[in-house]
């Protein structure tokens, strides 16, 4: 099974995303966001980082690269596709997914190990999981405050497309404590706190990101 | 050579802690009179040749600012 992981400038967490794949099993494929080539892959990860130093807004400028086009192209045909950190700033600028990442509340970069509630495990990246389980993974970011207007939340919560939450504390002042969200088919999912630091006992708060990784590669062959 | 100005701002609903920071500092410095201070970006745009007001009005609206959270103003030249 091949997972694309992509490589922006300033991506940092390209290898850990890259190691979670190979420890759950699959076969992780290096994309590199200048080129047009998506080279087979089943499904893709926009690690977490500093693309472009975030320039403009968080995201925004890696959003409109060349390969990205491609990414939106398949991921409307059913590829899945999970956005970390910065790769959800990611999707959220290409129009993957819905609302928008923006400055944290307090504006201080918060970096912890943190609780989520799992709120849907029937995506393509949470079938792992169960419904209202808690999970602690790292959350490690300065602009990762959910945001999008209120009628638009009401909306993303009535058709069930918070994916996680928060709990025990709200890092960075999102709107309704959402930590992830999921398009409208499931396939797609975006969260700011980081699943590939949470593979191994020896370098993370728990083995609790792994589910992410093995998820999607049962659901690329149930496809 | 002509120029073109863009600003962006974020929307009313959206709460801006930058622009909360500097309404802070400017309470301690005296400045009791300011109530509110929205934070934005500002463009400043040189254009060869006459500007298409439809191409900058799709950058602005594009690129320059996310319109799910930020409102976007254009300023062409009046001369």
């Amino acid at each position: 099974m091949r997972i694309g992981v992509i490589t922006f400038p300033g991506s940092l967490d390209d290898v850990d995303a890259a190691r979670a794949v190979r420890l759950a099993g699959g076969d992780p494929i290096s994309l590199w966001h200048a080129d047009h080539d998506l080279k087979d892959v089943d499904a893709v990860v926009l690690p977490g980082g500093f693309s472009y130093g975030d320039y403009l807004r968080a995201g925004a400028i890696a959003a409109r690269a060349p390969l990205m086009q491609d990414v939106v192209d398949r991921a409307k045909q059913g590829m899945p596709v999970l956005g970390i950190c910065n790769g959800f700033q990611v999707l959220c600028e290409a129009g993957l997914l819905p609302g928008a990442l923006t400055r944290n509340s307090h504006l201080h970069f918060r970096n912890r190990d943190q609780v989520l509630q799992v709120e849907r495990a029937d995506t393509s990246w949470t079938h792992a999981y169960e419904t209202g389980q808690r999970i602690v993974i790292p959350v490690k970011n300065g602009e990762g405050r959910y945001v999008a207007a209120d009628a638009d939340l009401d909306r993303l919560e009535g058709e069930g497309r918070v994916v996680f939450r928060y709990v025990g504390g709200n890092p960075n002042g999102s709107s309704r404590d959402i930590a992830g969200v999921t398009g409208a088919d499931g396939r797609v999912v975006g969260l700011m706190p980081h699943p590939e630091h949470a593979i191994e006992d020896l370098t993370g708060p728990s083995t609790d990101g792994l589910g992410f990784f093995t998820s999607v590669l049962k659901a690329v062959v149930s496809a | 050579m002509s120029r073109v100005v863009v600003d962006v701002v974020l929307k009313p609903e959206i709460s801006d802690p930058q622009g909360q920071a500097v309404l802070g500092a400017l309470g301690r410095l005296g400045h009791d009179s300011i109530t509110s201070v929205r934070q934005g970006k500002h463009f400043v745009l040189e254009v060869d040749g006459t500007p298409d007001e439809a191409e900058l009005k799709q950058i602005a609206e594009t690129l320059l600012a996310n319109p799910v959270i930020e409102d976007v103003e254009l300023h062409l030249p009046t001369d």
